[in-house]
């Protein structure tokens, strides 16, 4: 199968490891990758911070770029609800806009979806000796409905002792722009998240959003937790070799 | 007289950067909203057709509001015809003029007041004292706030923010016949607050109510409540004037169905809440008025994506949910409509022209958790972002936006940033300067990487 990479802006900056991590990953399945270099923003921080024209011409860019795709494959929870549930609410309905639209968007997958739903794999080989607890983000919980798929992945992980999250369904506080505009409230729920995560007594707090992980993270690093935050990806992609 | 949102100063990150600094607030805060939060998601549980009826309401809901002109000429004939008179009121101004007259026509100088958001809306209460009129609110939060001074915090609760021993200080200081040796157990608290209140029962011959559904059909108004004491205001006065927002209507019987099932399980977590009162028209002994509040509705009416924010029942299901609301606490929004549906009515019914209502629509994380809690289905996340396309943005931000949009526009120019951020990695300070400071203040910055991943795949792949 002929697989895009949508990497994401954030992960392609930020955090090229879990990119790596997702093109090993899905090698290893047996999956022709490509990244087309092209690629750049969903638009997502635009269109949700009021700068709906700006988002209007990232959409645009993103369905020429990925149009052809079998699938497009995307290692966040929160770009790919982006894609699959605001772009429709974005182009005139009859416009050539809407149709390049539904054309791209239903062949566009966060991770998990497109292991548990494309390849129909819930053991994917991986193994990752280590206590994880897991935090289902807004847009792969509410947008996505991503459901149990990620924590079915991870059950699967050699190795892996997944706790449960106290008030796992609780944002975090990230909220894109939300976090700089309403810092107070942001930092609030960060505290009360990362208390949660304490308590699990987890040595690594996965989620399937580099984003929510990076204000989380953030919040765990300052306060000198010792607690390690992971992408899905990465620990899906770690096997006993790589150990 | 309790105190009015008018022209509150300051913005929502302003107010609830205070509130979230109270350590009793958040106390208080957490441990209502998770409470009936709880008993809320195990009541809807129950309902296997949960779904089917959030469509229902939403879809009544969305036929009234399409034909709102006429269930309205509906509803104000078959008032009539029961002997009911109708008023229209354009704006609050209009509103409370309109009641005023209405209660000096009585000689009277003192109501009893069954909650409402309409009149609360409208600040009814400061209107009716400036004409020398007392209004005296009997649902137990509301009386709470009015005798403490102090303002609503939530739609259905507006004493949340209060705890019992606070109540009791509030009763002990402003309730002529209590004595210090009352406790602070609700049952008490209650007692003490029935035997306030019964007096004013017995005395007021003017009684001044909201509505959660009208029946254009019929004409009849409905009321739900859980202490029985807006039955008492709306059985024994003289006079009973009803203030109602015209997106309450509802086009037949039939449609209360579904809402006397959507609303007590979403509100109070019940399943069928203790107090209906119905009443159709005027009844024997009464007088009955009903004043049909616009006040900004038909503007809302005429938003496409915002409309549906006029489906609302006012249940506060989506306040208990709110990450946002449970930090910030009700009064941080301003308005007397609080939580995520305050931060998109609020600023469609006021316009964004102050500080604090061109906050509004950004006072939220976009988590969704209310329009999942939503009985009607309102899309409050899709409602809030629209708003945000609306409302003023600040130069910088405006500039840095239209920056960061060129940059992402090319994947060039992506990459030659992507190393020019690459390049001064070691020099990114721990703490970064002006609005990117919020972010430092509480949370380390990830690391630049050494090298992008699209830098690497060039140089792996495309070798
Ligand atoms: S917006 Fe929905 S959840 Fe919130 S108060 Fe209105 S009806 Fe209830």
């Amino acid at each position: 199968m002929r697989v895009a990479l949508f990497i994401t802006c954030v992960n392609d900056t930020l955090f090229p490891g879990t990119g790596k991590a997702v093109v090993s990953l899905l090698r290893r399945l047996g999956c022709d990758v490509d990244f087309p270099a092209a690629q750049t923003c969903c638009g997502q921080m635009h269109v949700n911070t009021g700068y709906r024209e700006e988002g209007v011409r990232l959409a645009r860019h993103f369905t020429e770029v990925f149009a052809g795709y079998d699938a497009v494959v995307a290692p966040s929870g929160s770009c790919a609800a982006m894609v699959r549930e605001q772009y429709p609410k974005l182009a005139k309905p009859g416009s050539r806009g809407a149709a390049a639209i539904a054309e791209v968007t239903p062949k566009v997958y966060e991770l998990s979806e497109f292991l548990i739903d494309v390849l129909k794999v819930q053991d994917v080989g991986a193994y990752f000796p280590h206590r994880v607890t897991y935090h289902p983000t807004c847009h792969s919980l509410r947008g996505l409905h991503l459901g149990d798929r990620p924590t079915r992945l991870l059950r699967n992980v050699r190795g892996l002792e997944l706790v449960p999250l106290p008030g796992a369904e609780e944002c975090c506080g990230f909220g894109g722009t939300f976090a700089v505009k309403n810092p107070a409230v942001s930092a609030a729920m960060g505290a009360d998240k990362t208390r949660s995560i304490m308590d699990t007594g987890a040595e690594v707090l996965c989620a399937a959003d580099n984003s929510c992980l990076m204000h989380i993270g953030g919040t765990l690093s300052r306060q000198q937790t010792g607690v390690r935050t992971m992408h899905l990806a990465e620990i899906l992609a770690s096997t006993e070799e790589a150990q | 007289m309790s105190a009015t949102f008018i022209g509150m100063p300051g913005n929502f990150p302003q107010n609830s950067k205070k509130a979230v600094q109270n350590s009793q607030l958040r106390f208080n805060l957490r441990k209502a909203t998770h409470t009936i939060r709880g008993k809320r998601a195990s009541v809807v549980g129950e309902l296997p057709d949960w779904q089917e009826l959030r469509a229902a309401g939403k879809a009544i809901k969305d036929h009234t509001l399409h034909h709102l002109d006429r269930y309205l000429l509906q509803l104000e004939e078959a008032v009539t015809r029961a002997g009911g008179t109708v008023h229209w009121a354009r704006d609050a101004a209009e509103a409370n003029r309109i009641v005023t007259d209405l209660v000096k026509a009585t000689g009277e100088t003192e109501v009893v007041k069954v909650k409402s958001m309409a009149t609360q809306e409208i600040e009814l209460n400061q209107a009716l004292a400036a004409h020398g009129i007392t209004a005296y609110e009997t649902d137990l939060a509301e009386l709470i706030v009015q005798l403490g001074d102090d303002f609503p915090s939530h739609i259905l609760v507006p004493a949340i923010h209060r705890n019992r021993s606070e109540i009791r200080e509030i009763f002990l200081d402003k309730m002529p016949h209590v004595t210090p040796d009352l406790t602070d157990d609700p049952p008490a608290l209650a007692e003490a607050a029935r035997l306030h209140l019964r007096e004013r029962f017995l005395r007021s011959k003017v009684a001044i109510s909201g509505a959660n559904f009208m029946v254009a059909e019929t004409g009849t108004l409905v009321v739900l409540e859980s202490e029985g004491n807006g039955r008492m205001c709306l059985t024994l006065p003289e006079t009973l004037i009803s203030v109602v927002g015209i997106e309450k209507l509802l086009p037949s019987w039939r449609d209360l169905e579904v809402f006397l099932q959507l609303l007590p399980r979403s509100s109070t977590g019940e399943r069928m809440n203790p107090y209906t009162s119905m009443w159709t028209g005027a009844t024997e002994g009464q007088d009955f008025h009903l004043v049909l509040l616009d006040n900004g509705r038909t503007d809302v009416l005429a938003d496409e994506v915002g409309r549906q924010a006029l489906r609302c029942i006012r249940c506060s299901a989506c306040l208990n949910v709110c990450p946002v609301y449970e930090r910030a606490g009700g009064h941080a929004y301003g308005s007397v409509y609080p939580g995520p549906i305050g931060a998109i009515l609020t600023p469609q019914l006021r316009g964004m022209s102050s500080e604090l209502d061109a906050s509004l629509p950004f006072a939220s994380s976009l988590c969704g958790a209310c329009y999942e809690a939503c009985p009607v289905a309102i899309d409050i996340p899709e409602v809030l972002v629209d708003l945000r396309a609306k409302a003023p943005h600040a130069a910088a931000e405006r500039a840095g936006m239209k920056v960061a949009g060129w940059i992402l526009n090319d994947h060039q120019r992506l990459a030659k940033a992507q190393r020019a951020a690459t390049r001064v990695r070691k020099l990114v300070p721990k703490r970064l300067p002006g609005p990117l400071s919020a972010w430092t203040d509480t949370r380390d910055i990830p690391e630049i990487p050494e090298e992008s991943f699209r830098d690497w795949w060039e140089r792996n792949e495309r070798a």
